[in-house]
């Protein structure tokens, strides 16, 4: 159990790293992106500004913890 | 052909960042406690790295496009806004500089305290096996990631591999960390080119359309570029504001 909480503990930091909002913001995104691509709307928009909105946001954070 | 080669080029200079770090680890244990055991430990860690590759790749492959896209730009893009953030953090002095030169001499004073035990040399081989196989990781999500996206994987393998060769012969020649690399901006870099193509892709999967069809990916590329440098001036603002002086650790 413990082997394979550490397993998932390193594929966490891999890839999500020391802000799992960033993460929640582009998944949710793309669902949003998705849905409006689904129902005819060419958002080809959105995740650029929800990236650049996050990236912004957590540097902010991150900026203010340290 | 253009975005092939932007591609090419984000493969490049991972590999390059990656294996530059590697290389002060390997060659601060190979110096100090002998050759034998710990390109062991590297030539172990890369036979891992390849086996990833081959298993995973021709699998990855087999992912219908546009599925492929959404998950593999998503996860690309989560990816590759941390090595922007990181690099815009230290960019601006909320981050220490990788020091190649200062982990050098961290890591051999390391290995001049641990005692040897036995015929083999298990703490170089770890080391050295672990150094290579994390840095090596990174480079093999990109691989995989940039590579079945454009159904280029045995390409970006190739670019990767010989790209880590270069680095390792200018290793073996100057036998020293390669402290002169400018390894932020090339993470810079890398981190606009992966959030770049993450975009793009997991949004083309998601079923928009991109004005300009492949046009739309040097934009993106430099909207992210000014973006990102203006983040790096409002955070020095923010540190002048804040009488900070010091580089944060």
């Amino acid at each position: 159990m413990t082997l394979l909480r550490r397993f998932a503990a390193f594929w966490y930091d891999f890839v999500i790293g020391d802000d799992w909002t960033v993460a929640v913001v582009v998944v949710a995104s793309l669902i949003l992106t998705a849905l409006a691509a689904h129902h005819g709307k060419n958002w080809f928009w959105l995740m650029p500004v929800a990236v650049i909105g996050t990236l912004g946001v957590s540097l902010r954070r991150l900026s203010r913890r340290r | 052909m253009r975005n092939e080669f932007l591609l090419l080029t984000a493969v490049a200079l991972a590999t390059a960042v990656e294996m530059v770090e590697a290389l002060t680890i390997v060659l601060a244990v190979g110096v100090t406690r002998g050759w034998r055991a710990t390109l062991l430990g590297v030539g172990a860690a890369l036979v891992i790295l390849g086996i990833i590759v081959l298993a995973l790749g021709p699998a990855v492959a087999q992912i219908p496009l546009s599925a492929l896209r959404v998950v593999v730009g998503g996860l690309l893009l989560i990816f590759g806004i941390q090595w922007l953030r990181k690099a815009i953090l230290r960019s601006s002095g909320y981050k220490a500089l990788h020091d190649e030169d200062q982990i050098f001499v961290r890591e051999q004073r390391s290995a001049r305290n641990t005692p040897k035990t036995g015929a083999f040399d298990g703490y170089s081989f770890t080391v050295a096996f672990k150094g290579v196989l994390l840095e090596g990781l990174e480079v093999v999500f990109i691989v995989l990631t940039f590579g079945a996206s454009q159904h280029r994987i045995a390409l970006s393998a190739f670019v990767a591999l010989a790209t880590a060769v270069v680095v390792a012969l200018i290793g073996v020649v100057i036998h020293k960390p390669l402290s002169r690399v400018p390894e932020n901006t090339l993470k810079f870099v890398v981190g606009l080119l992966l959030s770049t193509f993450g975009i793009f892709w997991s949004s083309e999967g998601a079923g928009v359309h991109w004005p300009g069809s492949d046009l739309a990916i040097p934009l993106l590329l430099l909207l992210l570029a000014a973006v990102s440098l203006l983040f790096v001036q409002a955070l020095k603002h923010q540190r002048e504001r804040d009488g900070l002086s010091e580089v944060v650790a």
